[in-house]
């Protein structure tokens, strides 16, 4: 299959998440049946006469019949995508890119620390990792978003909380009176978080300067670069490491990325020019 | 007292510290519990003590005539709240509610203060801690204020 033509998927059902997210549940054509893709990865998704969008795919990576993304209404594609309906198609190539290192974490406490919308790429990992339960130490979920109303997914954060073998601590920016959880930035739930610094993968997406305090306190906890993972996002458009939009030093984001090892980048990480 | 002369050696704020300044400590603190919705302290009160929180969540607010209570901060297990006894006028700048059950160390600012005075080095080490602290909050809030949930990328 040419990686750089779209199939026509049709969209099975619109989820609104929040004010300006929403998630979208495509059934794949009936001559590929099924959509395979590894927690982390991402697809091009085209909405035929406007544009086409990089998008991280949130649903459960066992669930192939069916794949999910969830997106935020911020552009121009993203707002006419979000007034799509059930039986509309949408174009869609991938899926691209690296993906967490769920299998390298085996035998680890692992954290996954999400800000804003980059709950979503890590969501497929959180299923993932909760169907091999057994293998891995600690689970700890720590997501940071603007205000209790911004909170994504949260009646299946507020199911995953009733299991007792994931830690979940949700904080926001900026609360209203009623809300009685957590206050402040993410970094904050860092230092207070009950895992083996030794012994633990670190998983990020977020907007980039979180990303950077959060490895920044990390690393004061004792957690080692190579054991930290994150991922980055660029202006993406061929996704397969040919037009070199998403040229991140020596590395392509759609191609090298959109996961990387933090030891793999760290000299990149944060530079101006990139 | 010898409990929470431990509790207080293996916290951050402490630890490191000359044992004769651990027990200088230890003798201005005090085991305290907060019920759910009980002020730890109300801005405009006079700021004597400081907390190490052992368990439970306390949120720092703003009082509005608006919207009332505003929650600028939660502190949870192993934050220090308060530094307003050390800077005059000693008096908190905001309140503090204990949202769940809140277990914490009271330490006397009153008592520590007079300490330091006599002690410089006991009041230098107190200070870099302090500072330390202040760093983290800054830090913190600055990241607040940056509302990076809401920046679009111009990468």
């Amino acid at each position: 299959m040419d990686a750089m033509i779209p199939q026509s998927y049709r969209i099975q059902r619109v989820i609104k998440e929040t004010h300006d997210t929403f998630t979208l549940e495509l059934k794949p054509p009936d001559h590929l049946g099924q959509f395979i893709f590894n927690a982390g990865q991402f697809n091009m998704l085209y909405l035929f006469g406007v544009g086409e969008v990089p998008i991280s795919i949130s649903g459960d990576p066992s669930k192939t019949e069916t794949l999910t993304h969830t997106l935020r209404a911020v552009g121009t594609v993203t707002k006419q995508m979000s007034k799509l309906k059930k039986g509309d198609w949408i174009g869609v190539r991938g899926p691209f890119g690296s993906h967490w290192p769920v299998k390298e974490s085996i035998g680890n406490d692992v954290v996954i620390i999400a800000g804003g919308i980059g709950l979503a790429p890590l969501r497929p990992t959180i299923y993932k990792i909760l169907s091999m339960r057994q293998q891995f130490g600690k689970i700890i979920l720590l997501y940071g978003t603007r205000t209790p109303a911004d909170i994504l997914f949260r009646r299946e954060l507020e199911k995953l909380r009733s299991r007792l073998d994931i830690d979940i601590y949700v904080t926001v920016d900026h609360a209203t009176p009623v809300w009685k959880g957590n206050v402040g930035v993410v970094t904050t739930l860092i230092q207070r978080s009950p895992f083996d610094p030794f012994n633990t993968t670190a998983m990020i997406c977020g907007p980039e300067i979180m990303m950077r305090y959060t490895i920044s306190e990390l690393t004061k906890r004792g957690v080692k670069s190579e054991n930290i993972f994150v991922s980055m996002e660029r202006n993406m458009k061929c996704a397969v490491g040919f037009c070199g939009h998403c040229q991140y030093g020596t590395k392509f984001i759609c191609k090298d990325g959109p996961v990387f090892n933090y030891e793999q980048i760290k000299k990149l990480f944060g530079k101006r020019e990139l | 007292m010898e409990s929470l002369e431990r509790i207080l050696q293996e916290h951050s704020f402490v630890k490191d510290l000359a044992t004769e300044h651990i027990q200088l400590i230890v003798g201005c603190a005090k085991n305290v519990i907060f019920e759910p919705e009980k002020f730890l302290f109300k801005e405009d009160e006079e700021a004597s003590e400081f907390y190490i929180i052992r368990s439970g969540k306390v949120a720092l607010e703003i009082y509005t005539p608006e919207y009332g209570p505003i929650t600028i901060q939660t502190l949870g297990e192993g934050d220090v709240l308060g530094w307003s006894w050390l800077i005059p006028p000693y008096e908190w700048r905001f309140d503090a509610r204990a949202v769940e059950f809140t277990r914490a160390i009271a330490l006397d600012g009153k008592c520590l203060r007079g300490k330091c005075e006599h002690d410089p080095k006991l009041g230098y080490e107190l200070m870099k801690r302090l500072a330390n602290l202040f760093e983290q909050r800054l830090y913190a809030m600055r990241l607040q204020l940056l509302d990076i949930y809401n920046l679009r990328s111009t990468k």
